[in-house]
């Protein structure tokens, strides 16, 4: 899949500066600079993990690749176009090719409209045909996405939060997307419903060849799902490479203080808890025998 | 387990714990029939997943329930039954031999007064006869236990001037001026960055061992429970599912849930494979 020369987006020197008032009458208003030339890409088929803690400029700057906020210097090309120059028909399209899934499901899907009325409000939008029909078409995502089909005419209060999660997913996969870009999508999420939501997303992308930008602040869940890392601190990208290398060599200081942050569960642990379980497993097959 | 009417190994003795709601549908338990106790100086984990009745339990100890819930079982403090303990009584434990730490340190400050004289009020409210020069120290050496630099200083300071991390660690300056016996943590690094949960997780150490103080830290987090506590409840619907050592908890956990729970957290250090989860929907995925 990664034989393209062309990378599916490429951000180049990318700014985003914002004004934090005070400003008196002649002087120029204070500036914050939350996004500081910031160059990045995500080819196709892959997952390029943004990590960082809060205040990092992570989540800006997805917003700005997703075009949900205007640069203030900088260029990003999606497709081989300039991404801050679409318009029209063109920025239609764009608009179908990336898709955005928000941490927090519920205050992203609309609480009035069903499951039926949120999965093809995209395609809708986009005015394209909706393929076998609203009714048909949101069944077949749902079961994609391990929903319940009967469950189409419900509304978003009647599902627990891993399950919303999965409609907005159901959302984003709706249109065929190119790039998901995930916005701390799994962080609201309880451990096991989380597992449940990262291993939906890794296989989704293996059936579908999109690739994902996801964003995150916990690095024992990217660890699970990228194929690069590049890890941001007060607005700039201070590290970027291959999972493995980041995890098992980080080179920036920052990285490794990052690293050495993580709480763990003692490995010793696991391995006897391993060790328990094999053994704990062969008892039960000779019991059943 | 012996009948005792003093039970003088453990600071706290939690029998039958059962705290309910009335609600249209009738009477809904979200804690039922918990037992478990907290050896003097030790440190106990609640983990569980949302709606597990963690935080419940919590609150149930510190008398501290929303409105409508209803309490009943057996919690013994130092000997001291909490559960029939008029109001008036619970007050002199409660802040005082009993602190409590919270997830959100911001809504537990008031933004209008200084740190400073937040820590001296509250102290000040405990203890009788204090004046408030006397108890400006006390908040003082408080923030200075706590490492906030310059404390002198950061003393006049109001909330909004801490970052999140530091205003936790206010939170904790001001338990630790009353010199409780027992600290309850509910969640208390959940909101913070990952460096910055590193540094109150050893301050909460370091605490533990100079005062020799009981701590219950209750989270959803199994690594943060594996390295602070010595014992665990696992929690699930309100049920307690196991509890034990922790090290017996996380090397041969006994029940289904703890295992997947297990091995559900993402590790930094292990194999990536297809992380287990439970074959059958976890309540939260059921409909």
């Amino acid at each position: 899949m990664n034989d393209a020369p062309e990378p599916l987006l490429r951000a180049r020197n990318l700014v985003k500066e914002f004004a934090t008032g005070g400003a008196g009458l002649f002087g120029r208003s204070a500036r914050f600079r939350a996004v500081d030339d910031v160059s990045l890409e995500v080819r196709t088929g892959e997952t390029l993990a943004l990590v960082g803690e809060s205040g990092s400029g992570k989540s800006t700057t997805a917003r700005l690749i997703a075009r949900l906020l205007d640069t203030t210097g900088g260029s990003i090309e999606f497709a081989g176009r300039e991404v801050h120059r679409l318009s029209g028909k063109a920025l239609h399209a764009f608009r179908g090719e990336v898709q955005v899934i928000f941490q927090d499901p519920y205050s992203s899907l609309n609480p009035k409209h069903s499951v039926e009325r949120i999965v093809t409000a995209p395609l809708v939008y986009q005015r394209r045909r909706i393929p076998g029909g609203a009714r048909d078409f949101t069944k077949e995502l749902m079961e994609r996405v391990g929903l319940n089909p009967d469950h189409s005419a419900r509304f978003p209060s009647q599902f627990s939060g891993g399950q919303a999660q999965r409609i907005g997913i159901a959302r984003a996969l709706a249109v065929g997307p190119k790039l998901i870009i995930a916005d701390e999508a799994v962080s609201a999420l309880d451990v096991s419903v989380q597992a449940q939501v990262i291993n939906l997303l890794r296989g989704l992308q293996e059936e579908e060849g999109f690739s994902y930008l996801f964003i995150a602040h916990d690095l024992a869940v990217v660890r699970q799902i990228a194929t690069r890392v590049a890890v941001m601190n007060g607005g700039r990208i201070v590290e970027e490479g291959e999972r493995d290398q980041v995890f098992g060599a980080p080179r920036d200081e920052y990285t490794k203080k990052l690293l050495s942050a993580i709480p763990r569960i003692n490995p010793e642990w696991d391995a006897r808890r391993r060790e328990n379980e094999r053994a704990r497993r062969a008892r039960e097959q000779e019991a059943a025998l | 387990m012996s009948e005792t009417p003093r039970d003088t190994e453990n600071l706290l003795r939690v029998r039958d714990l059962t705290v309910g709601f009335h609600t249209a549908a009738g009477q809904v338990d979200v804690v039922k029939q918990l037992d478990f106790d907290l050896a003097r100086g030790g440190a106990l984990g609640i983990v569980g997943e949302s709606g597990s009745g963690k935080s419940m339990t919590s609150l149930a100890i510190m008398g501290l329930l929303p409105k409508g819930a209803s309490r009943s079982g057996s919690i013994e403090f130092d000997g001291t039954e909490l559960t029939t303990l008029p109001e008036r009584a619970m007050r002199s434990i409660r802040g005082d031999r009993i602190a409590m730490i919270f997830q959100d340190p911001l809504s537990s400050l008031n933004p209008y007064y200084t740190v400073g004289t937040q820590i001296a009020e509250a102290y000040r409210s405990h203890r009788s006869g204090v004046t408030r020069r006397q108890a400006r120290k006390v908040a003082i050496e408080a923030m200075e236990r706590v490492h906030i630099r310059d404390a002198a200083r950061r003393v006049d300071h109001y909330p909004h001037q801490f970052s999140g991390g530091m205003r936790q660690r206010v939170m904790i300056a001001m338990t630790l001026s009353m010199e409780p016996e027992l600290i309850i943590a509910d969640e208390p690094t959940t909101a913070l960055d990952v460096t910055v949960q590193a540094q109150i997780l050893d301050l909460l150490a370091e605490i533990r061992s100079d005062t020799g103080a009981g701590l219950i830290l209750i989270t959803h987090d199994l690594a943060v429970v594996s390295q602070v506590t010595d014992h665990l409840v696992v929690m699930r619907d309100g049920d307690l599912v196991e509890q034990g050592a922790a090290e017996q908890i996380f090397t041969d956990p006994q029940r289904d849930y703890t295992r997947m729970l297990l091995d559900a957290v993402p590790r930094i250090d292990d194999e990536i494979g297809l992380l287990r989860t439970l074959t059958a929907p976890t309540a939260e995925e059921e409909s």
